[in-house]
């Protein structure tokens, strides 16, 4: 019985494991965000900064109550939670009132996340979700835009509402011109840096990027869904506007473009794991975003072609299953090879 | 010297699929080999090999000396068992092994002398057939961790012509330094045993990978392979990416060779024998004295052992004696591994057997015995990018549970070689070799049926 209380650990091998952690990958993406939350509040005020907490705060109350309910081991340290309220918010104008914050947070977290299992489970975006569901619901809520640093000033339209009505047929570049020095439409460098009318976290190119860049440096997301989906959108902006180059990174800048391709369509639970699937999964987001920016009453596509192809993620990871190493295609082929 | 032969070294021809960079801990790179005395006792389980069982062919107080068989089996998959010191056999009894299983073993009590056995003379080979033999006689099985008999490798059918010999020096393996030493110690052993197995088989191209992080044993080997011995010039050195599992046979086979072993296939399907580097040594050392294989050099090491050495230790000594004889534990480890981290098997207790294919003893504290606790699946990819076969770990899991044979047969569970990077790679903690094994049980149970 002496040798008993001595007995070793025993376990399947490996007996090393990565440092790599759930949260660990979390905290990156949250780090990865903080450059566009800063550049949100520099842009909309501190409104944008209480839009931010509100749904953080709620989206992690959410996400403590359902497994409390549903008795699960507690998952609010993972951090997901956190990172979805802070998408969540991106997705919202800033003059959303707090109460469409607290229910956004209620249908990504509670009715995307939780009722389907929790965190990898999802078969959909919970913070493109709840921002889809609010914007059908809440239109006029969800579609009032401010000037840049203007919360008590007029309304405005989002570059791309402006874009919408250009004819791309004729001199598009000549155009955005003409609106750009009449004030309506910001130029391409203010569009870059954030300076116009949109949603909290989708303005600022600049700190997108940068969060973006830190984010595929520590291997956290692959390049290969956001370079599918930007390069889709631009191939296809670049041919339908018959090669005018001004107009298709208008159009890269415009919107949530950077912000779904890098941050929402590179979601682990709603994105194929294997490389075709996720080139797949790229340029189906692009063409669905171009085809309704283009050709759709809706002047924004991003968050729609996401979720749509979020639907279709099972399946095209079934289609562009990888084949194994040392895979002997047919019965005939395997007696040539013998 | 010899004259420099500048294509001397080769480049990788493919690249790596997936795998890990582990960090190295490569503790006890440069501490020389140490030859362990005579233990008071081994313990030789009749089962150290894949394949079938020996049979013991001593009886308890028998006299016997190092080299002389203690057990043998006449089924074809299956490798001789010779007395590791001299002295009386003390008991044959069923022994728990390192990996759980059961098997009868021949305890020899050691009289301290070390006496070799009288019939033992170097073997007359002329022949692949003889050498085949005579390899079967030595009892080696494969020194670098699977125990597949090596004679078995070294019989080539005629269908399957054999144009390249690999020697594999990668050591990809954490801690372990055995292959290293090798290189470094008994550098010409291994080029006898390469230059010997080139002139019977005639080899096209010989190839010595060794991992780009052991740069000491490439130099050594080059300088010997730059001297006359090699005619033909066909025995090459390869330095490969330090990347685990490089020292994988397929994928081995893969770099050196840019050839892809099919599915359930061995690399003699696309001409090739790959041996570990150990092995190559000692087929040299054993035709020159006739020596089988009665001990082997070990690595111990990991954060509580005393002192970290790699030392040559007679086959069958105790797990207890091999750690006392490295100055113990520093303190009380929860993890003790017989072979690497990443593929060895956790022991209960230290009363187990060393055996031929273990090539390392290590003992890990908490903080490094690998236990994560295990969460949901996040769906990151990270075991699809890590697996060298390009499986889908994950699924696979998903299969195994709802025994679902014929879908995992589909995903390609059995070429999974529970290399474990995978499970290295999993933010979740997820035990994935585990759930992979999991799966090949339900595709055997469904084959039985």
């Amino acid at each position: 019985m002496e040798d008993e209380k001595k007995l070793f650990t025993v376990s399947a091998s490996p007996h090393v494991k990565s440092p790599t952690t759930v949260r660990g990958i979390m905290l990156d993406v949250i780090i990865s965000l903080i450059p566009a939350v800063f550049a949100g509040v520099a842009v909309f005020g501190f409104r944008a900064a209480l839009v931010v907490a509100v749904c953080v705060c709620s989206c992690v109350a959410f996400e403590a109550i359902s497994v409390k309910i549903m008795k699960k081991p507690m998952s609010i340290g993972d951090l997901s939670a956190v990172i979805t309220g802070i998408l969540l918010a991106f997705n919202l104008p800033v003059t959303i009132p707090v109460w469409m914050c607290v229910l956004g947070s209620f249908v990504a977290i509670v009715v995307v996340k939780q009722l389907f299992g929790g965190i990898g489970q999802n078969f959909a975006n919970p913070a493109i979700t709840a921002r889809i569901v609010l914007l059908v619901s809440f239109a006029s809520a969800m579609t009032n835009f401010t000037a840049p640093k203007a919360l008590d000033a007029v309304t405005t339209a989002t570059p791309l509402a402006h874009l919408g009505a250009i004819d791309r047929a004729g001199d598009a570049t000549a155009e955005i011109m003409k609106l750009v020095s009449s004030g309506d439409l910001p130029d391409l460098v203010r569009m870059f840096f954030g300076v116009r009318a949109g949603c909290i976290g989708e303005v600022c190119g600049a700190a997108l990027l940068l969060g973006a860049i830190y984010l595929m440096i520590r291997r956290v997301i692959s390049p290969i869904i956001p370079l599918c989906f930007i390069g889709t959108v631009a191939a296809l902006m670049f041919a339908l506007s018959r090669g005018d180059v001004y107009y298709t990174v208008y159009e890269l800048l415009g919107g949530g473009l950077i912000l779904g391709a890098f941050f929402m369509a590179t979601d682990y639970s709603t994105s194929p794991i294997n490389k075709k699937g996720k080139a797949l999964f790229g340029i189906g987001c692009g063409l669905v975003t171009t085809v309704i920016r283009l050709y759709c009453s809706l002047p924004e596509g991003v968050s729609y072609s996401i979720l749509l192809m979020n639907i279709l993620c099972p399946l095209i990871e079934k289609a562009t299953a990888p084949k194994y190493f040392g895979f002997v295609k047919t019965k005939k082929d395997k007696k040539e090879a013998a | 010297m010899g004259k420099t032969r500048p294509d001397a070294i080769l480049k990788p021809v493919a690249k790596g699929r997936g795998g890990i960079f582990a960090a190295h801990h490569k503790l006890t790179a440069e501490s020389e080999t140490v030859r362990m005395p005579a233990p008071e006792r081994v313990v030789l389980p009749m089962l150290q090999h894949i394949g079938a069982p020996c049979v013991p062919t001593v009886k308890k107080g028998d006299t016997v000396a190092v080299g002389q068989v203690v057990g043998d089996s006449d089924k074809f998959l299956s490798v001789p068992i010779h007395a590791s010191v001299s002295g009386t056999v003390e008991s044959i009894a069923d022994v728990k092994l390192a990996n759980g299983a059961v098997a009868p073993a021949v305890t020899i009590l050691s009289d301290g002398e070390m006496r070799l056995f009288e019939g033992i003379s170097p073997p007359v080979v002329n022949s692949k057939e003889e050498l085949v033999k005579a390899v079967r006689a030595s009892g080696l099985v494969g020194l670098g961790g699977a125990g597949f008999p090596s004679f078995v490798k070294l019989t080539v059918s005629p269908e399957k012509p054999i144009d390249t010999l690999i020697v594999n020096a990668a050591e990809c393996e954490p801690y372990i330094t055995v292959d290293y030493r090798e290189c470094i110690e008994n550098s010409w052993n291994i080029m006898n045993g390469v230059y010997t197995l080139a002139e019977l088989y005639g080899f096209k191209q010989v190839i010595i990978a060794v991992e780009d992080n052991k740069p000491e044993a490439i130099r050594i080997l080059k300088n010997i392979a730059d001297r006359d011995n090699d005619k033909g010039n066909v025995v090459k050195l390869m330095a490969l990416k330090s990347r685990y599992p490089q020292g994988a046979e397929k994928m081995m086979v893969l770099s050196a060779t840019g050839r892809v072993v099919p599915a359930g296939g061995l690399p003699a399907d696309v001409g090739c024998i790959v041996m570990n580097v150990g092995s190559v040594a000692f087929v040299a050392r054993y035709l020159a004295t006739g020596k089988p294989l009665t001990s082997r050099t070990v690595t111990v090491s990991g954060d509580c052992i005393k002192n970290p050495m790699n030392i040559r230790v007679p086959v069958g000594t105790l797990m207890k004696d091999i750690v006392d004889f490295c100055g113990g534990f520093t303190k009380e480890p929860v993890k003790l591994l017989s072979g690497g981290p990443m593929m060895g098997t956790a022991i209960t207790d230290l009363n187990v057997p060393l055996l031929k294919s273990n090539n390392a003893v290590l003992a890990f504290s908490k903080k490094n015995a690998g236990l994560k606790r295990e969460t949901q699946c996040i769906h990151c990819g990270r075991c699809h990018e890590a697996c060298p076969m390009g499986l889908m770990p994950t699924d696979i899991e998903k299969y195994a549970a709802l025994k679902d044979a014929e879908t995992l047969t589909k995903l390609g569970t059995m070429v999974c070689m529970e290399c474990g990077s995978c499970a290295y790679s999993c933010p979740g903690g997820k035990p994935l070799v585990q759930y992979m094994r999991l799966a090949k049980s339900v595709i055997r149970e469904a084959g039985k049926k």
